[in-house]
C-alpha cells in the first residue's frame, strides 16, 4: 500500500523532505499494466496537468507541456490547430511524463522511432531538490537515462515536444486480411516503409495453418482532397468520445473465456475486408480503439489480466513463431494480440524498442500454469536476443532484465550519480533490481 | 515483491524443518523466487532441508532461530530485512506437539510448550507484521490447526495454544487489512508428518503436499482462512456446536 498524493510542482520539494526509506515515485495516470507506477510502503505522487499551460509554437512546430498533461488533453488543443503528437500509443490516457518515462512507441515506430526521439528538452527536479534542463545536447547522459527510465532518475516537470503538422484530423487507412504469420512477416517487411503507420492485429487463438492470421492496417494522415464535402468543411475538427462502458456488474469470474474469445476473434477476422484502400477514419478509431470501451479491463473479472510484450531482432522470426504457437497451443483465452515491426532504437539505455518484431498480448491472470508458460516464453525471447517492456512487465525476473538490457549498468551509474540515497523507487524497480 | 501472478521473490519459513512448512515453500517456488530463508533452532537439520531445495538460481539460507527466545525476535526480523530486503511471504510453522500425557500433568512442561507454540508465535509474528507493514506489502501464513477450533481432551495444552494463535492471527490479520499485508490462517486436520509419526491418524487425515497446495491457492485468492482438507470446515461447524457431553465422548484419538 502507498499513499497517492496529488500536488503542484511547487509543493514537491517540501513533500520530498518527508520521504522515508521506501522512497517516492511521481507517476502519470497510473494506468501501466504492471507495477511500474506503484510503490508499496512509500509515497506516490501525481502532478496534475492543465491544458492552460500548453505552449504551442506554431512556427517552430513545437509544444511545451507540463508533464502531467495527458495526450488526450494535448490532442484537443493541438489537432484543431493543425498538429499531431509525434507518437501515440493505443490509448490517449497517458501523460507526457509517463510517455517519456516509458519511452512509448506507436504505429509509426518503424519510421519515426519512439517518444524520446521527439523531445527537444525537458526540465527535471532531481533528488537533491535542484531543477535542471536536459536535452540530447545538455546533460545528454541524464536525458537519455530519463527517457525510458521509469521515473527513477527524477521528476519530469515539463517537456518541449516536436509535433507533426497535419492537414486534416482524419486518417487514410489501407486494410488487408492476411492468412498466417509468414504472410504478415512478408507483407510488413515488403510494404511497411511506404506507410507512416503500420500495425497488425493477430488472432492468438488460431492454430495450425491459420497460426498467426491477422489483419494489417496501415495508413497516414489524410490530405484535404481525400475528405468528402461534409468533412472537408471542418477538416481539423476533433472530438473523440467513448462508445460504451463496461457495466459495473461483471460476474467475478469475468466474461472472458476461450469460447467468447474464439468467437470474438473469428468475427473480427471475418469482418475485416480482404483488402481495402484509402478508407477515411477518425483519429480515435485508428489510434485508440481501446478508449472506445470504458473500463474494458474489467471484462477479465476479479483476477484481472497481465500483458506480455517483447521484441525479438529481425532474423529471429522463428522465436516469434514459437511464442505464437505456444500461446495458441495452450488455448490461453487471449484477445487480439498486436504485432508490429520496429525501426531503429534510440540512445536511451533502457528504451524498449529495437529493430525487430514486437508482440503484445493480453492473458487472463487467473489461468492455471500461466507462470510456467510465461517463464518458458521468457527463455525463448532472451535466447533470441530479445527483451521485455518495463511498462507492461508483470512477472519477469532481474536476470531476464540484465540479459535483455546490456546497458543496464551504464544506466544505473547515471542514476546513482543523481540519486545516491535512493529517493526514487517503485515496486517494479525493487522487483527487477533497478534500484538498490 | 510478488509479481502479478502472485509468485513471491522471497520466502521465509520460521520452523525451517517443518514438513508442512517445507511443502508450502516448495509449492510457492517458481523461477521468480530468488531467496528462501529457513529459520530453525537446529541449524544442522535446517541444512539438510536446504539441500533439497537449492539449485543454481535459488539462494537458500539457513539461519538460527529460537521460537522460545522472545527477546531475539525483533532483532532477528530486522536482520533478515537488512540482509535480504523485502520479505514477500513469511510462513509461521514452528511448534512442538509435546507429549500430551506429560503436558497435561506437569505445569513446567505445559508452560514450556505454551511458550513456544503460543507466546513465541505471537512475539515473532508481531515482529514480522511490523516489518511487512513498513514495506507496505507481503503475506503471513499462520499454521493454525483444527486442534484449536475445538480443543480436545487428548491434548489440551497444544490445542489451547493453537486456539490462541488462531484467534490472535484473526485479529492481527484484520488490523493489517488496508496496509497491504495479507494474513492467511491455515487450519489443517491430521497431517502425516514427522511431528505426528506414530500417532493414530484422525479422520480426514491429509499430507503436507495437500496442505501446501491449499495454502498456495489461498494466498493467490487472498483468503483469510483455509481448511485442509476443505471438508473439515463443514465438519467443524457441526463439531463446534455439539453439546459438551457429546463432544467429550467422541472417539477422536
Amino acid at each position: 500500500m502507498a499513499e497517492v498524493l496529488e500536488l503542484l510542482p511547487a509543493d514537491l520539494p517540501a513533500a520530498l523532505k518527508e520521504v522515508g526509506p521506501r522512497g517516492a515515485l511521481v507517476r502519470g495516470l497510473g494506468r501501466s499494466y504492471g507495477d511500474a507506477a506503484q510503490n508499496a510502503g512509500g509515497l506516490v505522487m501525481r502532478l496534475p496537468g492543465t491544458t492552460h499551460d500548453v505552449g504551442l509554437d506554431s512556427d517552430r512546430g513545437t509544444v511545451t507541456l507540463p508533464a502531467g498533461a495527458s495526450i488526450d488533453e494535448v490532442l484537443r488543443v493541438i489537432v484543431p490547430r493543425g498538429f499531431f503528437v509525434p507518437v501515440t500509443p493505443g490509448t490517449r490516457f497517458v501523460t507526457i511524463g509517463g510517455a517519456i518515462a516509458s519511452d512509448i512507441h506507436g504505429k509509426n515506430h518503424h519510421v519515426e522511432g519512439s517518444f524520446g526521439n521527439h523531445i527537444e528538452s525537458m526540465t527535471m527536479l532531481l533528488a537533491d531538490g535542484s531543477v535542471v534542463l536536459v536535452s540530447p545536447t545538455e546533460r545528454a547522459d541524464l536525458f537519455w537515462a530519463t527517457v525510458g527510465g521509469m521515473g527513477l532518475t527524477g521528476v519530469i516537470l515539463q517537456a518541449t515536444v516536436r509535433l507533426l503538422p497535419i492537414a486534416t484530423s482524419r486518417m487514410s487507412v489501407d486494410t488487408s486480411r492476411i492468412a498466417d504469420l509468414e504472410g504478415l512477416f512478408a507483407a510488413m517487411t515488403e510494404g511497411d516503409d511506404r506507410y507512416r503507420y503500420s500495425v497488425a492485429w493477430i488472432d492468438p487463438v488460431a492454430k495450425g495453418r491459420q497460426l498467426g492470421r491477422g489483419v494489417l492496417t496501415r495508413g497516414d494522415h489524410a490530405q484535404l482532397a481525400q475528405l468528402d464535402a461534409k468533412d472537408a468543411s471542418a477538416p481539423l475538427e476533433y472530438g473523440p468520445h467513448q462508445l460504451v462502458s463496461v457495466p459495473p456488474l461483471v460476474p467475478p469470474m469475468g466474461v472472458i473465456n476461450l469460447a467468447t474469445v474464439a468467437a470474438f476473434n473469428e468475427v473480427w477476422f471475418r469482418k475485416a475486408p480482404r483488402g481495402r484502400v484509402g478508407e477515411v477514419q477518425g483519429i480515435g478509431a485508428f489510434f485508440h480503439p481501446l478508449d472506445l470501451v470504458g473500463s474494458w479491463n474489467r471484462l477479465y473479472g476479479r483476477p484481472g489480466m497481465v500483458q506480455y510484450q517483447f521484441v525479438v531482432p529481425f532474423g529471429e522470426e522463428d522465436a516469434m513463431r514459437t511464442v505464437v504457437e505456444r500461446l495458441a497451443a495452450r488455448g490461453t483465452a487471449s484477445f487480439l494480440a498486436v504485432l508490429k515491426r520496429f525501426g531503429a532504437a534510440n540512445d536511451a539505455p533502457l528504451s524498449f524498442p529495437a529493430p525487430g518484431w514486437t508482440l503484445a498480448v493480453d492473458v487472463p491472470a487467473g489461468s492455471h500454469g500461466l507462470g510456467d508458460l510465461l517463464h518458458g516464453l521468457d527463455r525463448v525471447v532472451l535466447d533470441a536476443g530479445g527483451r521485455h517492456y518495463f511498462a507492461k512487465d508483470a512477472h519477469t525476473t532481474p536476470d531476464a532484465i540484465r540479459r535483455g538490457y546490456p546497458r543496464l549498468d551504464e544506466w544505473k551509474a547515471v542514476r546513482r550519480a543523481v540519486d545516491p540515497h535512493g529517493m526514487w523507487q517503485s515496486d517494479l524497480s525493487r522487483r527487477l533490481r533497478l534500484t538498490p | 515483491m510478488d509479481n502479478a501472478l502472485g509468485q513471491p521473490q522471497s520466502i521465509v519459513l520460521l520452523g525451517g524443518t517443518s514438513d508442512i512448512g517445507l511443502a508450502i515453500v516448495r509449492e510457492l517456488l517458481s523461477p521468480t523466487t530468488r531467496l528462501v530463508v529457513l529459520a530453525c533452532r537446529d541449524v544442522q537439520a535446517g541444512e539438510r532441508s536446504a539441500a533439497g531445495l537449492r539449485h543454481d538460481s535459488l539462494d537458500v539460507q539457513v539461519v538460527q532461530f529460537d521460537g522460545a527466545a522472545f527477546a531475539t525476535h525483533q532483532p532477528f526480523v530486522a536482520d533478515l530485512a537488512e540482509r535480504f530486503g523485502d520479505l514477500d511471504v513469511v510462513v509461521i510453522a514452528f511448534s512442538v506437539l509435546g507429549d500430551a500425557a506429560t503436558t497435561t500433568t506437569d505445569p513446567m512442561a505445559a508452560a514450556e510448550l505454551a511458550q513456544v507454540d503460543f507466546t513465541g508465535v505471537v512475539s515473532s509474528t508481531v515482529a514480522v507484521a511490523a516489518r511487512l507493514r513498513t514495506q507496505g506489502h507481503g503475506a503471513i501464513v499462520m499454521l493454525s490447526s483444527v486442534a484449536g477450533e475445538r480443543v480436545r481432551s487428548a491434548n489440551p495444552v497444544y490445542g489451547g495454544a493453537k486456539a490462541g494463535i488462531d484467534g490472535f492471527a484473526q485479529g492481527l490479520g484484520d488490523a493489517l487489512a488496508g496496509e497491504g499485508v495479507h494474513m492467511l490462517i491455515v487450519r489443517p486436520g491430521f497431517v502425516h508428518s514427522a511431528m505426528t509419526r506414530g500417532l493414530k491418524p484422525a479422520p480426514f487425515a491429509t499430507t503436507p503436499e495437500k496442505v501446501a497446495a491449499i495454502t498456495a491457492k489461498g494466498l493467490r485468492n487472498r483468503r483469510r482462512i483455509v481448511w485442509a482438507p476443505g471438508i473439515l470446515r463443514p465438519v467443524f461447524i457441526v463439531l463446534r456446536h455439539l453439546p459438551g457431553a457429546v463432544w467429550r465422548r467422541l472417539p477422536l484419538g
